[in-house]
Formats: C-alpha cells, sequence, structure tokens
C-alpha cells in the first residue's frame, strides 16, 4: 500500500489519494501492516525519548540541589565556628593586642555602618536621578548610552573601584580616610541603584504621569509626588540590595579606609570595617583571631542577608539578589 | 435643537439608558448664554513626522457641550490631548497652528504648558487615582498647585466636598475620605478623577473617552455629570460610541483620517450630515 | 468641506463679557518653569555622572599605571619577572593565574548554573520555584571575604587532604601535567573552585531570566509537533535562548577575572607560571590586594596599578561583550512576540 506522500502530483491521483486512506483502514480489515510498523517504531523510539526526559529531568533536578549545597556548607560553618564568638563582648570591645583572649569589634561595626550610611548618602541621589533620566528618555541615544554604561560598570571588578578611589583622593590628600572609602563603595553603588530605579520607574504607568501633568503639575513635581512616590518601594528594594553588597565589600577598602585597630568617628582618618577586619584576622596565626574573623562574618553576613530579605519584603514577589 | 436631539435619542433608544437622561435634558437651561472660549487655527500634530491631526480649525463654544467622533485612530484623541499641551508629552510629538484660549495663544512663546493645564483640565479613557494617595488627598490633588486665589475659593475641606459633590460622588466616600482611592470601583474611581480635574475650577473640561471602561450605570452618571458640567464651563468629548454622542453633547465634530470632516450641531450632523463619509460613519457603514 | 464655526451660533457668541487674561504667559517665569529647569538640569547631570565616572576610573587607573607602562612598555604584559627589590616588573604570571582561575570556574560552575536554572525555569514545580531560586541568588548576597574565610578553613583543607590526592592517586590523573606534583592546600584549583560557587548564581540568574523571556509560542510549537519537555528544551528554547545564556557566562567570566578577596586568600600567593593545578599562583586581583600594603617604592606600587589596568581594560571588554549578548536575546525575544 502506498502512503500518501508517494503518490504523484496529478488530478488523477487526487482522485485516487482521496479514495485510497479510508480502503487501509476499513473496519474489518485493521490496520496495515505499514501502519503497524510505523505505529511500533513510534512506541519504541517513544520508550526511548521518554527514558531521555526523565533522565534529564533527573539531572536537572541533581544540579539544582548540588547547587545549594555550598550555601548550606557556608552557613552551617559559620554557625559551628562563628556562634560561640558571638557574644556582648563582640559587640561592644576593640580588638585586644594578638595573644589576648577576648575583645570584639565594635571599632569595625561602627565603621561599616558609617562607610554604607556615607556611600548612600553620596551614591543615592546620584543613582536615583540617573535613574529618572532613564526612564523619562527612554531612547534617546544619551539614555541608551549611560544604560549600557552603567551595566558595564555594574560589572566591573571592585578593586578597580578602591585603584580609582586611591589615585583620585587618598593620594592627592596624602593619607587614607573614611571618606576615601565611603567614595570608592559610593562608586560602586551608583550604577547598581541607576538600574533598579530606572526598572521601577519604568514600571509606573504612563497614565499616571499624565494624569498629574494634566493636573497642573510640572514635570518636576510630578515625577516627585507621583512618579518617585508611586515607585518607592521598589526603589527601596534595589537600594537595599545595592547597600547589602557593598556593606560586604573588601576589596575597595584596602586602599582607602585601611582599617584601624580603634574607635574612630573621624571622616579624614582611617576607619575599620567588618569585611576588612575578617579578612585581616582571617590571614592572622593567631587561633582566637581566626575565632573572631568567623564571629566577624557571622555577623556580616546576618546584616547582609537581614538587609537582603527587608529588601525582599519590600517588593513581595521579586527576587533580585544576584546580577540584575 | 432641544426637540430635534429628543428625537434623535428616542429613534436610538435600542441601547436603553437615555430615558433617565432625556428627562435631564428637558429640565437643563439650553439657551445658557454662551461665547466662544477656544478657537483652533489650522492645528496639525504631528508624532516625528508622520501627522496624527492634519490642519484643524474649530471654535469650541463656552457652557456647551462638544463631541469629537470617528473611528479608532482617526486623531480625535490627539486633538484632544493639543487643546491642553498634553500631546507634547510624547517624546516625538510636535505641534504646529494656534489654539487661543480665550484669545490667548497656548502655545505661545511664554505660555508655560503646566499653566495652561490648570485651566484646561482633563479626564483619561483609563481612571487614574493616585495609588499613593486617599481619596481626599486625591481630590486635593490640584489644589496645590492651582491658581493662587484658592484661599477666596474656601479651604481644601471645602473645595474638596463641593468638587465632590459636583462629581455626585461625595454621598458614596463621605464616610471614607482618608481610604486609599485604589479600593472604589471602576465609575467611582472615573468619577474621582472628574472631581479632581474640577477642583481646581478650570475653564475647559476634556474627557478622552471617559466611559469606555466602565460598565452601562457608571456611564450613565458620567454622561448625567457632563450635562450638569455644561451650567458652568466648557466640555469637550472624545467618544467612539455615537449613542453618547449624540445624548450629551451640543456639537459634535466627525473626524477621519486626521482632517475634521465636518462640524455642526449634534441634532444636525446626526440627521443630516452635509458630509457622504459622515453618512457613512454614522449609519456604520464603517468603523 | 469642514467648518470651522457651527453654523447659527455666531450671534450667541457675543452676548458674554469679553475674555479675560488668565495669566498662562506671566505665569511661565514662575514656580513650575524654573523648577522644570532645574529638574531636568539635576536629572541630567546625574545621568552624566554615570559615563563621567568611567571616564574618570579610566583617566585614574590609567594615571596610576602610566609610569610603569612607560618604563615597560608592552613587554610588561609577557614578562615573568617580578622583582620589587630591583624594580623588575612583569605581568605574565598574574594575568596567566587571572585566566586560569576563571577558566576552572567557569567549566566547574556553568553546567550546574544553566542546570538550576533550566530546572526552576522549566521543571520545577511551582512551589519549588521561588524558594530553589532565592536559595541560589543568596549565594550572590554573601560577601567575597566570606568565601575567602571558608575557603582557607573548610575548603582548602578538604582540598588537600582529599581531593587532590584523588585525582593524582586513585584516579591516576598525576601523570598528566595538570594535576601533578606535590598538594598544597593554597592552589589554583582551590580558587577556581571557591570562584566557580561564587559565579554560579550570576550564570544562573541570567540564564534563568534568559530562558523565561523566550516566548511561550517556540516551547508550544515543539511540543505540538510532539516532542517531549526536553526536546523541547533542546531544540527550540535553548537555541533561542543560547546567546543570552552566552552572555550569562561571560558575564560570570567577568566576575571571576576581577573577584579579588576570596582568591588572595586561598590561591597561595606565588609569582610563578606553573603547569600544575596544584600549585600556587596569583592573579592580578590577588597580586594587587597582596602586595599594595607593603609596597613602599613608587615603581613598585605604579606597576601593581598597571596591572590593575590591565584588569580594568579586560573585564570592560568582557562585559561590553555580554551586556551586548543579554540584549540581543532580549531585543530578538521582543520582537518574536
Amino acid at each position: 500500500m502506498v502512503g500518501m506522500a508517494d503518490s504523484e502530483p496529478s488530478s488523477k491521483c487526487e482522485v485516487t489519494k482521496r479514495h485510497d486512506p479510508p480502503m487501509t483502514s476499513l473496519p474489518n480489515g485493521g490496520p496495515s501492516k505499514r501502519q503497524r510498523e510505523t505505529a511500533s517504531r513510534t512506541r519504541k523510539t517513544l520508550r526511548r525519548r521518554r527514558a531521555t526526559n526523565a533522565f534529564m529531568v533527573g539531572v536537572l533536578a541533581l544540579s539544582a540541589v548540588l547547587a545549594t549545597i555550598p550555601l548550606i556548607l557556608i552557613l552551617y560553618h559559620l554557625l559551628k565556628s562563628g556562634l560561640s564568638s558571638v557574644n556582648v563582648d563582640f559587640f561592644t570591645n576593640t580588638p585586644k593586642p594578638p595573644g589576648e583572649t577576648g575583645g570584639g569589634m565594635y571599632n569595625a561595626i561602627v565603621g561599616t555602618l558609617m562607610l554604607v550610611a556615607m556611600a548612600s548618602v553620596i551614591g543615592m541621589p546620584v543613582g536615583i536621578g540617573a535613574g529618572l533620566y532613564l526612564a523619562e528618555r527612554k531612547g534617546t541615544k544619551l539614555a541608551n548610552t549611560v544604560r549600557f554604561l552603567a551595566d558595564v560598570l555594574n560589572g566591573l571588578p571592585s578593586i578597580v573601584m578602591g585603584i580609582f578611589a586611591w589615585e583620585f583622593l587618598v593620594k592627592p590628600i596624602g593619607h587614607f580616610s573614611a571618606l576615601a572609602g565611603a567614595a570608592a563603595l559610593a562608586a560602586m553603588m551608583v550604577p547598581m541603584v541607576t538600574r533598579t530605579t530606572e526598572e521601577m520607574v519604568s514600571l509606573v504607568p504612563t497614565s499616571l504621569r499624565e494624569a498629574a501633568l494634566a493636573l497642573g503639575y510640572s514635570r518636576a513635581r510630578t515625577a516627585m509626588t507621583v512618579v518617585l512616590r508611586t515607585a518607592t518601594a521598589g526603589i527601596v528594594t534595589g537600594a537595599l540590595v545595592a547597600v547589602a553588597r557593598i556593606a560586604g565589600e573588601t576589596a575597595p577598602l584596602l586602599f582607602t579606609a585601611l582599617g584601624n585597630q580603634f574607635t574612630s568617628y573621624a571622616l579624614n582618618k582611617p576607619i575599620a570595617a567588618l569585611p576588612l577586619q575578617i579578612f585581616n584576622y582571617a590571614v592572622s596565626p593567631y587561633d582566637d583571631w581566626h575565632a573572631q574573623a568567623w564571629a566577624g562574618a557571622l555577623v556580616l553576613i546576618a546584616l547582609v542577608l537581614i538587609i537582603s530579605l527587608a529588601a525582599r519584603a519590600a517588593t513581595r514577589g521579586r527576587i533580585d539578589l544576584g546580577a540584575d | 435643537m432641544a426637540e430635534s436631539i429628543l428625537a434623535l435619542t428616542e429613534s436610538r433608544q435600542s441601547r436603553g439608558s437615555s430615558t433617565h437622561l432625556r428627562e435631564h435634558r428637558a429640565d437643563a437651561p439650553v439657551d445658557l448664554p454662551t461665547r466662544s472660549r477656544v478657537v483652533v487655527e489650522g492645528l496639525t500634530a504631528l508624532f516625528g513626522a508622520t501627522a496624527a491631526v492634519k490642519n484643524v480649525s474649530m471654535t469650541l463654544l463656552d457652557r456647551r457641550v462638544t463631541a469629537i467622533i470617528g473611528p479608532s485612530g482617526c486623531g480625535k484623541s490627539t486633538f484632544l490631548r493639543c487643546l491642553n499641551r498634553m500631546h507634547e508629552t510624547v517624546g516625538t510629538a510636535s505641534v504646529r497652528g494656534k489654539v487661543l484660549l480665550d484669545g490667548h495663544d497656548i502655545y505661545g512663546q511664554k505660555t508655560n504648558p503646566a499653566a495652561v493645564r490648570r485651566h484646561v483640565g482633563m479626564v483619561f479613557q483609563r481612571p487614574t487615582p493616585f495609588p499613593t494617595m486617599s481619596i481626599r488627598e486625591n481630590v486635593a490633588a490640584g489644589l496645590r498647585v492651582a491658581r493662587h486665589d484658592d484661599a477666596v475659593r474656601g479651604t481644601v475641606e471645602e473645595i474638596v466636598e463641593k468638587a465632590l459633590r459636583r462629581a455626585s460622588l461625595w454621598d458614596e466616600v463621605k464616610d471614607r475620605l482618608d481610604t486609599s482611592a485604589v479600593g472604589m470601583s471602576g465609575g467611582q474611581q472615573q468619577r474621582l478623577c472628574i472631581a479632581r480635574a474640577l477642583a481646581t475650577e478650570p475653564d475647559v473640561l476634556l474627557l478622552d473617552e471617559p466611559t469606555a471602561s466602565l460598565d452601562p450605570l457608571s456611564t450613565q452618571k458620567v454622561e448625567e455629570l457632563v450635562w450638569e458640567l455644561r451650567a458652568d464651563i466648557a466640555v469637550v468629548i472624545v467618544t467612539h460610541n455615537m449613542q453618547q454622542a449624540a445624548r450629551v453633547s451640543d456639537f459634535t465634530a466627525f473626524f477621519l483620517h486626521g482632517e475634521m470632516v465636518e462640524f455642526s450641531p449634534t441634532a444636525e450632523i446626526f440627521t443630516n450630515p452635509l458630509d457622504p463619509r459622515t453618512e457613512a460613519y454614522i449609519t456604520g457603514r464603517f468603523g | 468641506m469642514s467648518q470651522s464655526t457651527p453654523p447659527g451660533r455666531s450671534d450667541e457668541a457675543q452676548s458674554l463679557p469679553q475674555p479675560f487674561d488668565h495669566g498662562i504667559e506671566a505665569a511661565a517665569l514662575r514656580g513650575g518653569a524654573i523648577v522644570d529647569r532645574v529638574y531636568d538640569a539635576a536629572i541630567t547631570f546625574f545621568a552624566l555622572c554615570v559615563p563621567l565616572l568611567l571616564l574618570l576610573l579610566i583617566f585614574e587607573v590609567g594615571k596610576a599605571g602610566w609610569p610603569a607602562f612607560q618604563k615597560f612598555g608592552i613587554g610588561f604584559l609577557f614578562s615573568s619577572e617580578w622583582d620589587p627589590v630591583n624594580l623588575k616588573f612583569g605581568a605574565a604570571p598574574a594575568i596567566f593565574g587571572t585566566i586560569v582561575s576563571s577558566i576552572i570556574a567557569l567549566i566547574l560552575a556553568t553546567p550546574l548554573a544553566l542546570g538550576v536554572a533550566i530546572y526552576v525555569a522549566e521543571f520545577a514545580p511551582p512551589w519549588l520555584r521561588q524558594p530553589v531560586g532565592f536559595l541560589v541568588d543568596l549565594l550572590a548576597a554573601i560577601p567575597s571575604v566570606v568565601y575567602g574565610l571558608w575557603g582557607v578553613f573548610v575548603l582548602v583543607p578538604v582540598l588537600r587532604e582529599h581531593v587532590m590526592p584523588f585525582l593524582r592517586d586513585t584516579l591516576h590523573l598525576g601523570g598528566t601535567p595538570l594535576f601533578s606534583g606535590p598538594a598544597y592546600g593554597p592552589s589554583m584549583l582551590a580558587a577556581g573552585v571557591v570562584l566557580a560557587i561564587m559565579v554560579l548564581p550570576y550564570i544562573s540568574s541570567v540564564a534563568r531570566e534568559v530562558l523565561l523571556a523566550v516566548p511561550r509560542s517556540q516551547r508550544e510549537a515543539a511540543l505540538a509537533l510532539g516532542a517531549t519537555r526536553w526536546e523541547a528544551i533542546r531544540g527550540a528554547v535553548l537555541p533561542f535562548a543560547k546567546s543570552g545564556i552566552i552572555g550569562g557566562i561571560i558575564l560570570g567570566l567577568g566576575r571571576a577575572l576581577g573577584e579579588t578577596m576570596a582568591v588572595t586568600m586561598v590561591i597561595g600567593n606565588r609569582h610563578e607560571l606553573a603547569a600544575s593545578l596544584f600549585a600556587p599562583g596569583y592573579t592580578i586581583a590577588s597580586l594587587i590586594a597582596n602586595e599594595f600594603a607593603e609596597a613602599s617604592n613608587e615603581m613598585h606600587l605604579s606597576a601593581l596599578m598597571a596591572v590593575g589596568f590591565v584588569l580594568f581594560a579586560i573585564t570592560l571588554l568582557v562585559n561590553a561583550v555580554a551586556r551586548w549578548l543579554v540584549w540581543q536575546t532580549a531585543s530578538q525575544a521582543r520582537s518574536a512576540k
């Protein structure tokens, strides 16, 4: 029996073709040999294809499990090695000289909070302003260029920011300072906040913007009282994610804030920071300092996770801790 | 003229909701004194190099409702947005020609678009209450930027109440003025937007398909409202619904492909159109 | 055909007082207009800060490295000598180490990251999607120095005691240069493994987003032809998302190239061009971080900054390419919808 595909393209065959298929599957005749062969081949390959499908689903699920293992391991070790050293002293005392037990990281905690606060004060207005520009002038050449460059800046190593701030601020002034550290961190913040602000502002419907303009609002007032206010939750999330990221940065601070064994509140002096202190303690030869480093890491990660979770809560449903 | 509109409404009663309006119309003072309020001269509106509105000239009268009808994409909304300089807020948009508000060119060199919009209010197709503000704040949203004689017109409280009453929303919301506007129904939201536009006491109110997203009952309320507003100000309403134009307007302009084909008293345009294209449209032969 | 004034109404138009002045012109110079001008200027200024920042970065980092570039010329990139005492500097070992550690990271991380991304985007039951995605994304939130700490005290000992002997002796890979030599703990391999964990979330989150951006119609077309779900993904979804996924991988590469603290803590910090992954080495970033504090000589400092500039240039290029690829997939997906 000849299948349809084999029939010649003549009008006579058209007629034959139309009568052909019913002939092969007459109720009492059953399926043709060809049909039975095709069916059995389909069944066989289908079995294999289904097996491949199931196998791949298994492999993919396994990789999902594997990918979460490092996180669990890291958190486990942090708790195991760090928890015992996290006590009141840790939060209230400054470091003791090597060899003496006890002491804490009060200076580093204060330093980190100050650095992050200063960096936010410098970086956020610039980032939010640039993000507003990108959203309001969507499609213009400058907007496209700025968006692209912000993305590129976002991917630059943080150590480059450190070198930049060192050459730009530390070297001309002549000494390391908290301000230079904050500047380096702010430079990291700007492109991050720019992009999230743009995304969030773009989500505000045009109709709202138009409604405000139609009421006689100036564009500035529209942006401040309607657009930014409506996008607040999203912008806060973006800002918090940026804060969480710079709070854990070490490399830029090596060249700028330098670190300090004592508590300092001066902006023009070197200042301690939690990540810096963890690094210095971790590479030291003293067991007691290692324990302090673990405790510091635990506190740092708690800080970062709390900020991240707060960010997540600010806009439910959007996960955005990764590379945007 | 009122007669002929009545006749027209009656003949189109199949849609149902016009009985009530008819009574309204009978009560309404149809011969309020009027004068020209907005004069449009050779208006062309462009998106980039494409003209969406081509060389339109018309005069809008005070205390009259002017309807603009036409198939979608005919430029009627764009034309409306040129009357309060909203058109130019879109990226590549530009305008040529003149729009005179009481003799002053709103596209004049020294004219501030925001100032124009305070005098020419607008309500959009979709209700646009500000989600971060309460009902009260929404109505008062335009006040702080409005004319400097706010104080003369009473306290914010009084203005809000007056605006909500004019929008016949007061009784429905007076007990929850401080709750968010997002929880209201679509029809209420739209009337809130009208109240918001009225609070600043505009001279002209532009309505861009205000009932397109509303149910029949809400539509009727908005239409009644439009007819009441007619006692004080000039109203321009863009609609794709010819019955609506027939019900609420004194004059109707028919737009096609960016051009104004015909502009006549509503009764005349629906009973005796001058242009065959108008006739084709209102008898449902296209669009 | 158009009439500018409705007929029969012109007489009425005269019956009201003459138009009055609204002050729409006077208002032009007051309040709103000035605020708007300030606002425009402000956001334009802030937007310009971004390109300005990049230019400043290029200028300042270039300036810092300039003396070294001037002294050593192009040979700086190829010399493997690093002698702070005699002031002879060459960046080859650091560049080599940067590339090798990043490649190890990508080899280890890419399959896993794509696996998670495909699983979360295509197969995971809805209730599992968010948690798994979130857990993997959390990896990106862990500070570099914490990875370093964990690497030094947990990963490195495990590698030294178990993984390295296993690779070398049990699997008899000791004969190949890659897995030969004594098993130091801190090594290129350790750096590669830590980097792999660190870039995993970046690759997987980009890949996941690209996969989710693939139009439904692409999947459905394949399924309608009788494909299994895996076949639909392999045949229709992955090809569509390919350039975006590659963009994500390159983005991960950019992260790996410039990662500093974790690498500094586990790579062993030695100037050496060693073939074995068990041997310690240097990356550009770890070299700078490690020697900056002790560099007192101007030329030594400048040499460090010059290596920094090389890293800057490489990552700038890598990021630009990655962004372009991701952007291309996104616009392709938009046009297919």
